[in-house]
């Protein structure tokens, strides 16, 4: 598992898309195979995973959103694990500018 | 307990496929063109399913490329918001008909490939497939598309898992699914010819692992367990009715798309009921909800809601009581019915090393499927085997 660089912009790894599902409240990670239902916070990050913000953007944008601060290594880890799964692209293979 | 949702919806457009390959889970008795459900029909499935909570469908047969409205039908779910997935043989995909499809739709392509080499692959697909399939991917990979593939795994092949990922790779594959045949439909009939021994797959574990090594990083691969050597079954479907449906190519809605073996149970036609009425109504997708239907060992056991005591058309198929435990299960009166079928494949298995040598002698094709052009069947290789959609 390898954590994202505060200047890696992160994205939905092709084909995955988000959507937010009206009949379950909640948002879900659409994949080839599976459908993930995401928790609110997970969902709030992909949701900002559009390959043009920053992983430092992201964090900003959500401490002030959710008006918190210290939000970078969760944001970080759960950045990390995502990749892992697939769900975004990993970091080694990423463009770094877009 | 709130009212369960279904998150996708299998479409099977179609029965009708160029390819006969010996283990292929359509049912035996496959649907007829004059059966499929129309263009109009499938649209309001879609909404219906769309309505009721699914948010991907897969299209698939059959080779769903066969109908030609499939790209109105793709249109239409993606206009749902529903994720699109094409599972397809790639015969037939040009990259025209890819730049259509992915313009009216598709999110994903899911190609299929039988064997690591021309010989073998087409001899398992009873159709000259190999060279088109390579073609195919060649096309998903020039259109900028992710190429996902998947292999049903079996005793010819489980040989060459290492070259078979090599292969995809090759190819440009994003993801590869290795799935051990399932033994419904065709390949239930092909059983003792296709399960692997319990070696074959031991050593399969292993050539598995070092192609991940290898692969790992660029190829997601993807290890779908062979149930007949596990000591427990698989948590088929995530639950009977719980998580997703399937609609046949006349119309009959299921639980799974293998559902239909299950011969003493009626299911409801979406010609008849809405898609809504069958999964919220219907007895058939009532029937194993929950845990109140369950038999022993099951009912007191705790892995139930964790297994849901395992499949139920394989329950049905081998023990012809479809709330059987799934004998799969260690725990199953019925166990030693999966015991028996390891035991004779192993014996067919060292019949069949012993006699490699017939393998490729055997004769042309006796029959043209629709779709199939001239001089593109392979040759039927494997002896006392059945082809799908063919007569033994
Ligand atoms: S398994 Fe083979 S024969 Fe069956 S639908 Fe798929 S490509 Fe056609
Ligand atoms: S007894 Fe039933 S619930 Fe228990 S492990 Fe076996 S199949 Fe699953």
């Amino acid at each position: 598992m390898t954590a994202p660089v505060p200047t890696a912009r992160p994205k939905l790894r092709s084909p995955a898309r988000l959507r937010y599902d009206e009949a379950r409240q909640t948002e879900l990670l659409l994949l080839p195979e599976r459908v993930v239902r995401l928790n609110p916070t997970a969902g709030a990050i992909l949701r900002l995973c559009d390959g043009t913000r920053t992983v430092a953007g992201i964090v900003e944008r959500l401490e002030t959103e959710y008006n918190q601060k210290g939000l970078e290594p969760d944001i970080v880890d759960f950045l990390a694990e995502a990749a892992d799964k697939g769900w975004v692209e990993s970091w080694e293979r990423s463009c770094p500018t877009p | 307990m709130g009212e369960e949702l279904p998150y996708a919806l299998t479409a099977e457009l179609t029965h009708r496929c160029p390819l006969h390959c010996v283990y292929c889970s359509n049912p035996v008795e496959l649907r007829k063109r004059e059966e499929e459900l129309d263009t109009g029909e499938w649209l309001r499935v879609l909404e219906e399913a769309s309505g009721l909570g699914a948010v991907q469908v897969h299209f698939t047969g059959g080779e769903p490329l066969l109908r030609p409205d499939l790209d109105i039908l793709a249109r239409r779910a993606r206009e749902l918001g529903m994720f699109v997935n094409l599972i397809t043989s790639g015969i037939g995909l040009t990259e025209e008909r890819i730049v259509r499809l992915a313009e009216a739709g598709v999110d994903s392509f899911q190609l299929s490939v039988q064997a690591s080499e021309p010989g073998l692959a087409d001899r398992l697909a009873g159709f000259r497939a190999h060279d088109r399939k390579r073609e195919a991917a060649a096309a998903i990979v020039a259109c900028g598309l992710p190429l996902n593939m998947n292999v049903v795994l079996h005793r010819h092949n489980i040989g060459q898992i290492e070259e078979i990922v090599d292969l995809c790779a090759s190819w440009g594959a994003n993801r590869l699914e290795l799935a051990h045949a399932q033994y419904y439909g065709w390949a239930l009939m092909n059983r003792d010819a296709l399960l692997p021994t319990r070696e074959q797959l031991a050593a399969a574990e292993e050539a598995f692992a070092r192609a991940k090594e290898r692969h790992g990083r660029s190829l997601e691969l993807i290890w779908v367990v062979p149930d007949y050597y596990e000591d427990y079954p698989k948590p088929c479907m995530g639950g009977w009715g719980k998580l997703s449906l399937a609609v046949a190519p006349d119309g009959r809605a299921y639980p799974c798309v293998a559902a239909s073996s299950i011969r003493t149970m009626e299911f409801e036609s979406v010609r008849e009921r809405s898609l809504g009425w069958i999964w919220r109504e219907s007895a058939s997708f009532n029937a194993y909800r929950g845990f109140g239907w369950m038999p022993e060992p099951c009912r007191s056991c705790d892995r139930r809601f964790q297994d849901f005591g395992g499949c139920r058309c394989q329950a049905f198929l081998l023990t012809g009581d479809a709330s059987a435990t799934d004998p799969v299960c260690h725990r199953s009166p019925h166990h030693r019915l999966i015991e028996e079928a390891a035991v004779s494949a192993a014996r067919l298995s060292r019949r069949e090393r012993a006699e490699q040598g017939e393998w490729a002698e055997q004769g042309e094709w006796a029959e043209q499927e629709e779709g199939a052009e001239q001089g593109e069947r392979a040759e039927r290789g494997v002896p006392g085997l059945s082809y799908r959609g063919l007569a033994k």
